[in-house]
């Protein structure tokens, strides 16, 4: 081989290395971006009052976006006992029972339902759930999101019990252990810190989606803690009024609330990783 | 080798040593192994297209050592994996024949798999304690999960009986509490043996149950079945023929060919099969020259 075609193979190598690390370096850099901008640009409404205190008429100064915190809990709560227990159902379903076929079949619907925009899934909510009831609500709002948060609970449900060896299942088997009674009391402990992982990932993508609550949540300027009365707030959606509205005090506490949210995500995520590390 | 043995020979022919004190050498007779112990009967299983046994007749005495012998892909684990029906466990898994415990047929309609695992029990290649569970835990798992209403006491007593049958008692009774994967290989292998014994079976499997072990834990193993035999029919799958010489009183030899495994050559008492054995493929197998 030549010397010049060897030094031009090097150089680009290197160039191409170069443009990999770039791009990694932007994944990163954004959520970096992203956290520190929206923290400067909210810092100033970032205090005590944005937790505590309910929304004032517009254009008048102080308040907070306390309501929408505690509607975000109630949606995403009721989101995760809907999604959750279902979800780990259809994952142990995958991983014990379907067939190679079936399972493709369950597993090729989840991953297209993952890939569903959220927007789609809300305006299916509003028509089958807040149309037949006459009113928006928090449990029309927990559907939509335990729809989103099902095909994720599912997928990383059946990845964590798949990983459970399967000497394990035939040990209790041998023993004269039923399959069920296996599978609850053998093969889910071992697999319990996985299940908990996807369970938490899954509610951190569901804490921030906005579509689908604009059908089915709508908004609400005071607290609600009624889960079929009526609308109710969320924390993206308060952003969403806030940050689109002309008062400069409302946009500054969209940026606080977003800082809020994102790092709520961020922990929740970063909690899930480091469950799934220990031990 | 002789550690632990009151009376042995050396045959002269094969080198093989053989143990004494396995109890009566006599033929063996179906209809024992009828009233008490397993009669298999013209066995075939596939996994999917794959034909894994062909035709295999086997008599498994009661109260005795039966030891299945013969080179790697033969069919010996899927042999003992059908009389607890496991085999079926595996996806597009097939079994036809005859499996009969104490003269009933485990396949017959109508036949739960789950019943049939409690009265035959299993011990695995490795060692396969639940990591999630406690020492006491996992003896119990079989009682608790089973939904056997058990009073506290009882399982208390038999999770001590069986550990003190599978000879772990005296090492583990301080740190019944402690997760099982904190003992070592061949104490988790004694515990697996202890959690299969209490469920009280009538039989029990043992997978190549010393592969996994070192020579001294083997050792303890092999003396742990020879005690056991006097109460339960053994099984014992291994490609160790030293150790099927030395624990069994009768050897089933299965043998494979290019095209086509799990076929039985040989079925005899023990001593017959390693001294004067009839098919020139079981001499070549256990004197070594066999692949």
């Amino acid at each position: 081989m030549s010397t010049v075609t060897y030094q031009r193979r090097r150089a680009t190598n290197a160039f191409m290395l170069g443009l990999c690390a770039v791009s990694a370096f932007l994944a990163v850099g954004v959520l970096l971006l992203i956290l520190g901008f929206v923290l400067a640009k909210g810092i100033s409404s970032l205090n005590i009052d944005l937790f505590t205190k309910m929304p004032v008429p517009e254009g008048e100064p102080g308040g907070g976006v306390a309501n929408s915190i505690v509607g975000s809990l109630i949606t995403i709560g009721l989101a995760a006992v809907i999604g959750i227990p279902v979800g780990i159902g259809a994952g142990i379903f995958l991983s014990e029972y379907a067939g190679q076929r079936l399972g493709d079949v369950i597993r090729f619907t989840a991953d297209v339902l993952t890939g569903v925009p959220s927007i789609v899934i809300g305006i299916f909510v509003y028509g089958l759930v807040v149309l037949r009831m006459g009113n928006f609500s928090a449990l029309a709002a927990g559907i939509a999101l335990a729809i989103i948060m099902l095909p994720i609970v599912a997928r990383s449900s059946e990845e964590m019990l798949r990983l459970v060896p399967h000497s394990q299942r035939e040990a209790a088997l041998a023993l004269g252990i039923s399959r069920w009674r296996t599978i609850l009391s053998v093969v889910i402990p071992v697999a319990q810190r996985g299940l908990v992982t996807g369970a938490l990932l899954a509610i951190a993508r569901a804490a921030g989606e906005t579509a689908p609550l604009l059908f089915t949540a709508l908004g609400n300027r005071f607290m609600s803690l009624s889960v079929t009365g009526g609308p109710i707030d969320a924390l993206p959606l308060r952003i969403y009024r806030y940050a689109t509205g002309p008062y400069s005090e409302q946009q500054q506490q969209a940026w606080a609330a977003s800082f809020v949210l994102v790092l709520t995500v961020f922990i929740i995520s970063l909690a899930a990783r480091l469950l799934l590390r220990r031990r | 080798m002789a550690v632990g043995f009151h009376t042995q020979r050396q045959n002269p022919i094969m080198g093989y040593e053989m143990h004494s004190g396995r109890g009566p050498q006599a033929p063996i007779s179906e209809a024992d192994a009828l009233a008490g112990g397993v009669v298999v009967r013209r066995l075939d299983a596939w996994y999917g297209s794959f034909q894994a046994l062909r035709g295999v007749d086997l008599l498994v005495a009661p109260n005795r050592i039966t030891a299945v012998i013969g080179p790697s892909g033969c069919g010996k684990s899927t042999l003992i994996r059908c009389l607890n029906r496991m085999h079926e466990v595996v996806p597009r898994a097939r079994v036809t024949g005859e499996v009969l415990l104490r003269g009933e047929d485990i396949y017959a309609p109508g036949v739960d798999a789950v019943v049939v695992r409690r009265r035959v029990g299993m011990v695995f290649q490795k060692p396969n304690p639940f990591p999630t569970m406690s020492v006491f835990d996992n003896v119990a798992a079989g009682l608790r999960l089973n939904g056997f209403m058990v009073r506290r006491g009882q399982t208390v007593e038999t999770v001590e009986k069986s550990l003190r049958q599978a000879a772990l008692w005296d090492e583990v009774k301080d740190k019944l509490s402690r997760p099982a994967t904190e003992l070592s290989g061949g104490q988790q292998q004694r515990l697996c043996i202890a959690r299969a014994l209490a469920v009280e079976p009538e039989v029990v499997l043992m997978d190549e149950p010393c592969s996994a072990l070192d020579p001294v834990a083997t050792l303890k193993i092999e003396e742990l079945m020879r005690a056991l035999a006097k109460e339960y029919t053994i099984v014992i799958v291994t490609h160790n023929m030293q150790q099927a010489a030395r624990v069994s009183v009768h050897t089933a030899v299965m043998m494979m060919a290019e095209d086509r495994a799990g076929e039985m050559i040989e079925f005899g008492p023990t001593e017959e099969i390693f001294t004067k054995p009839r098919d020139k493929r079981t001499e070549d197998y256990i004197t070594g020259r066999f692949g």
